[in-house]
């Protein structure tokens, strides 16, 4: 398996990382590496397996529907970059054109 | 050194506690002494709370006078024990070793430290770690790497490996760590100490900064089994804010030390003895299992034949569910965000571009590739099912079996900088770890012996899920039988470079 630039460029897009020229060279090539060691399981026959997400059974956790006390909102925002009004404060996420679609 | 309060155990510690012999306060300022005295050239610890520490000491003191049955107090009160920083300690710093999270102030508390303080345990600070627990070397730390206290030009393993190197040179007497894929057990055999992975389930992961949700367990690492025992019966158990941990009794893990493994059933798999290992390790790890049928186990060869997939299968799962948890690093609500960002969108991209280092940022794009539309079949879905064929193999080998041993790493410590720029290298370190976090079984690793060079070899015991009471018992009388663990790093007489 051997990325493309383009193909590193999209993952990078989809990780909402923004990455250097020089970093995504880096990454094509080693993710091409590692990749290509990787492809000794496609030789493995899993047509009759079930995929393990969890070595857990799945199962549903219930309790009580009750009011208990949880973080505050000064505690919620203790460490938010920035704030205001008991929010947390972003930029403007509309009328902007580069939201990298 | 073995006169030194610094390099007690946790037992020998309590034992003195309760007899009046020693104070937590003398026990606590003995070990911050230590670390004031070795760290500049260990680096183990990334934040020391010496203040509150003492203060915790005295308070465990206040209980000991106060106490009509001592016996009856916790084990670990006014024991001093350090924490990996990828958990959260109310009021103290957690940075998992990112600069992601430089300032971040945890506002609540893990269950695992609740635990230990509400057992009075003293907590000294915060431990080294590769970024989000991705490494094995610590070298991935954005602050600093932590040095191997047996040789101190070779990495203390990791990504536990502040909390081994700490343990290892008398920093502590006791720590936590957490593992994914070998992050307690491999730093632990690298630095000559013990380390256990618990069954998945078996200890909360509340407060335990998420990085692959599916084999994330956290785990104490000792000087000796008998603490590692005391460290587990403390933090197992059953906790409702982690819908994972599993609601079984917890048994009194140092009730298990028996000392006697007649008839029990000891797995050697051909897998896990391969080309390339040093042959020093291969050695250690064979004498010790001839030990183990010396002490009157019976010693059986099994197959584990889907090993040679371990590393594909877990270095996909790991890293898809990474790229998932750590989408929650985005500059909004916690840590870094980059001060160059004009719009949301480059407030997600250029905060995790600067606020990731580049091993994280490799296993993101890994993991993002795998999940993508296109290649989650042949990919992601792939390991899941490969992943069912491992839990298959410990499965049928524990019908055969009690333990599993083998060896914990294929190599005694390596130079730091050895491998720091070949990924692929750096993830076979792991090869015989890995595959217990999939298949959900528990393990440990504790000292075998020494290389030519003196470096530390870890023997690796490995039990079906929820027996850690059967390889704690293991573990324990190849302890009584043989004294690896009572050798100490001579880290006055090295020179730091």
């Amino acid at each position: 398996m051997s990325l493309t630039t383009a193909d590193v460029e999209h993952i990078a897009h989809l990780a909402r990382l923004e990455l250097t020229t020089d970093e995504i060279e880096q990454y094509r090539r080693q993710l091409s590496d590692i990749l290509a060691h990787f492809d000794v399981l496609a030789q493995v026959d899993t047509s009759a397996i079930a995929p393990t997400a969890s070595v857990l059974s799945l199962r549903s956790v219930m309790r009580r529907d009750e009011v208990r006390p949880g973080l505050s909102t000064e505690d919620a925002l203790a460490n938010a970059p920035d704030s205001a009004d008991g929010f947390f404060r972003v930029p403007a996420i509309f009328g902007d054109d580069a939201n990298g679609g | 050194m073995a006169d030194e309060l610094y390099s007690l155990t946790i037992h020998e510690a309590a034992g003195m506690l309760r007899r009046g012999e020693l104070s937590s306060v003398a026990l606590t300022e003995a070990v911050l002494d230590r670390v004031v005295a070795v760290d500049n050239d260990v680096k183990a610890y990334l934040a020391l709370t010496p203040e509150a520490a003492l203060a915790d000491a005295a308070a465990a003191d206040a209980l000991f006078a106060a106490a009509d049955d001592p016996a009856r107090l916790p084990a670990l009160l006014g024991i001093p024990l350090a924490v990996k920083d990828v958990i959260l300690v109310e009021g103290v710093p957690t940075t998992c070793g990112s600069r992601i999270l430089e300032d971040f102030m945890p506002p609540y508390e893990a269950t695992v430290t609740a635990k230990l303080r509400a057992a009075g345990a003293v907590i000294l600070g915060k431990t080294n770690t590769d970024e989000f627990a991705m490494g094995s070397s610590t070298e991935n730390s954005a602050y600093f790497t932590t040095h191997n206290p047996w040789d101190l030009s070779r990495v203390p393993g990791g990504s536990s490996g502040g909390s081994a190197a700490a343990v290892a040179a008398g920093e502590c007497l006791g720590a936590l760590g957490s593992d994914t894929g070998g992050s307690v057990r491999q730093p632990a055999g690298l630095c000559g100490v013990v380390g256990l992975k618990p069954t998945y389930g078996r200890v909360s992961r509340y407060g335990l900064v998420a990085f692959a949700s599916s084999l994330d367990q956290i785990g104490p690492l000792a000087r000796d089994v008998t603490d590692a025992a005391l460290l587990l019966n403390t933090i197992a158990g059953y906790d409702p804010r982690d819908s994972t941990s599993m609601n079984v009794p917890v048994p009194d893990y140092r009730a298990a030390l028996t000392g006697d493994v007649r008839g029990l059933r000891v797995g050697v798999p051909r897998e896990y003895f391969i080309d390339g290992m040093q042959p020093q390790v291969e050695q250690a790890v064979r004498a010790a299992i001839d030990t183990l049928a010396a002490l009157g186990a019976e010693v059986v060869e099994i197959r584990l034949p889907n090993t040679e997939h371990a590393l594909p299968v877990y270095y996909l799962i790991a890293p898809a569910e990474a790229s998932a948890n750590l989408a929650r690093f985005d500059g909004v609500r916690y840590g870094l965000r980059h001060p160059d960002a004009e719009t949301m969108w480059q407030g997600y991209t250029m905060t995790r571009g600067a606020g990731f280092g580049p091993e994280v940022k490799r296993r993101i794009m890994l993991g993002t590739y795998a999940l993508s539309a296109g290649y989650y079949d042949a990919y992601y879905l792939k390991a899941q099912q490969v992943r069912t064929l491992l839990k298959q193999d410990f499965d049928q080998a524990f019908q055969q079996v009690d333990v599993i041993a083998c060896p914990t790493s294929p190599t005694t410590a390596f130079k730091i900088g050895e491998k720091a720029d070949d990924p692929l290298s750096m993830y076979l370190a792991d090869v015989f770890t890995l595959s217990l976090n999939l298949a959900g079984n528990c393990g440990l690793s504790l000292p075998c012996g020494f290389d030519a060079a003196g470096l530390p070899i870890g023997l690796q015991l490995i039990g079906p899920a929820f027996g850690e009471g059967t390889i704690l018992r293991a573990a324990h009388a190849y302890e009584q039988a043989t004294d690896w663990h009572l050798q100490r790093p001579m880290l006055n007489n090295m020179p730091a470079d």
